[in-house]
């Protein structure tokens, strides 16, 4: 079921100022439109791997970084890329929501109003579509005027997913997008990523293995900066290959 | 347990009284000076008093001179202050990175905050009045005013920058914004309301000043308002300071009604500060 890579990472290697190594030498493929699950225990380097994705590391301390990174057959990673535009097309749902101060419909409307949509239609048909998309629309329609932050928790994080769709990017990356919602709203947000799919490129890191057993088209697992085992998402969760993984899927540590 | 040792109760109310009694220490002065100068001053305040031209010596008339020489410095302090402590704050918070140079700005800033206000007035005489030959006048008297407000600018709008939360820029960043989109668009509007208070706070002080202006811009006695910049002006604390020591036989209404005066000048900037971060304390959730 390989398809097209969407996302080629090759031979990369990362670490912080304080000398201590996040990732070792990772080389690994990115599918186009499936869901690709980065698991593994925490402290691994997933969140690091998915943030090197759209250059978010670029604010934090890190010094070296050795590799590549190709969306599309195109080094993102080279220092002069333009990361703007890599930020459009690659967007991010951090863990914890985290809302702009600012209503609804501005919230979804700020990354378009950033890169200088200014027409009202355009805006509103953005602000429906990835609603919808999001599985939010019927709860917020009728007072998309009224501040985000009286959201609750699962409605902030599926409001931070859209506010993602709608910059229609081509990458959506989630790092542990739903471990702090209740499991109606962990529901709505794996569904919105099974409908999309045909659509966009997902990569995740699970708050889970569940989850990642669940929504795995592709599976990677990491453990302490180095990818273990990488491939179909269903073949790894029955029949791990690398007795870590086993160890790990079936709880024998954590 | 020793016999002499206080039981933990006592120890505990003692502790108390004393600690409730320093509170009281420090609101008591506010109370009694307000208190006295309202009291000895109340009767000079009348609609001439604030409107009218001094005349016989200063020993009748009104403030107005003072009072809108006041007005031109301490917009004139905003002007020069604002726009390059804001500046400042913002790339101390925003883009300093640590090295010396910064350090070297930070003690700079410190020590700036720590210079006498009289020193700040030879300085603004040397510089502004003499050498760059701006005469003795608000333009000279605002300059010197404005780096004498700048640190109390810088300080505390670092602060309410640092104080926005760093998840609002990353999430700035991780859609499309550049560095400078973000400050403008989120970190700043955030910011704002503390902001406000900081400038509010540091002009109130500039307004009360009397030793930055004395050799700089104000006039012992001058009758009549500023037109341009460039002229000098009477300036309500010099006034007081000439009405009260250089004046002999001044009627202490006068002079008692003339620091009311400039007490509820620089109170109502204080008042207007508070109610300014108030109202967006409100709103704020974060």
């Amino acid at each position: 079921m390989a398809g097209d890579v969407k996302i080629r990472i090759e031979d990369f290697g990362l670490r912080y100022s304080d000398g201590t190594e996040s990732l070792h030498d990772i080389t690994l493929d990115v599918y186009a439109n499936q869901i690709n699950v980065f698991f593994g225990p925490s402290g691994g380097g997933k969140s690091t791997l998915l943030r090197a994705m759209n250059r978010l590391n670029d604010l934090t301390d890190v010094v070296q970084q050795t590799g590549r990174i190709l969306l599309d057959g195109e080094d993102v990673s080279r220092p002069t890329y333009d990361v703007v535009r890599l930020r459009r097309r690659v967007g991010i749902v951090f863990a914890r929501p985290v809302v702009l101060p600012m209503s609804i419909y501005r919230n979804i409307t700020y990354g378009l109003e950033l890169a200088g949509v200014r027409d009202r239609e355009t805006l509103d048909a953005a602000v429906t579509r990835s609603l919808q998309q999001s599985a939010l629309w019927d709860e917020v329609h009728d007072r998309l005027g009224e501040p985000a932050h009286a959201l609750s928790g699962g409605q902030q994080q599926r409001l931070c997913l859209a506010r993602v769709l709608a910059l229609q990017p081509e990458v959506i990356l989630l790092d542990e997008p739903t471990s702090g919602l209740d499991p109606i709203s962990t529901a709505k947000i794996e569904a919105t990523m099974q409908e999309l799919k045909s659509d966009y490129t997902f990569v995740i890191v699970p708050h889970s293995v569940q989850q990642a057993a669940r929504v795995a088209d592709w599976a990677a697992f990491f453990l302490q900066g180095e990818l273990i085992e990488h491939g179909v998402g269903r073949d790894m969760f029955l029949k791990p290959k690398n007795t870590k993984t086993e160890d790990y899927i079936t709880g024998r540590f954590g | 347990m020793s016999k002499f040792r206080l039981s933990r109760q006592t120890s505990q109310r003692i502790a108390f009284a004393l600690i409730s009694l320093a509170a009281l220490v420090v609101v008591a002065p506010i109370f009694f000076i307000v208190g006295y100068i309202v009291y000895e001053g109340a009767s000079a305040i009348s609609w001439e008093f604030l409107t009218a031209y001094p005349y016989n010596g200063m020993k009748s008339g009104g403030l107005l001179p003072a009072i809108v020489g006041t007005l031109w410095l301490t917009a004139g302090t905003a002007i020069v202050a604002v726009p390059i402590g804001i500046g400042a704050a913002i790339y101390l918070s925003e883009y300093a990175k640590d090295n010396t140079l910064t350090r070297a700005i930070r003690v700079a800033i410190i020590n700036l905050a720590g210079i006498p206000s009289v020193v700040y007035g030879l300085f603004g005489l040397g510089l502004f009045v003499i050498f760059l030959n701006f005469g003795t006048s608000i333009l000279a008297g605002s300059l010197t005013l404005g780096i004498m407000t700048l640190p109390v600018i810088i300080s505390t709008a670092e602060e309410a920058l640092r104080a926005v939360p760093q998840s609002f820029r990353l999430v700035s960043v991780s859609l499309g914004g550049t560095h400078w989109q973000t400050i403008r668009r989120v970190v700043l509007p955030q910011a704002l309301p503390g902001i406000i208070t900081g400038v509010i706070l540091g002009l109130e002080r500039a307004a009360g000043e009397t030793a930055p202006i004395l050799f700089t811009v104000a006039a012992f006695f001058l009758p009549r308002l500023p037109k341009s910049v460039f002229d000098q002006t009477m300036a309500l604390p010099y006034h007081l300071y000439v009405i009260s020591t250089q004046v002999p036989g001044m009627p202490v209404q006068i002079q008692y009604g003339t620091a009311l005066v400039l007490l509820i000048f620089v109170l109502s900037m204080n008042v207007i500060a508070t109610l300014i971060r108030n109202h967006y304390r409100k709103q704020r959730f974060w």
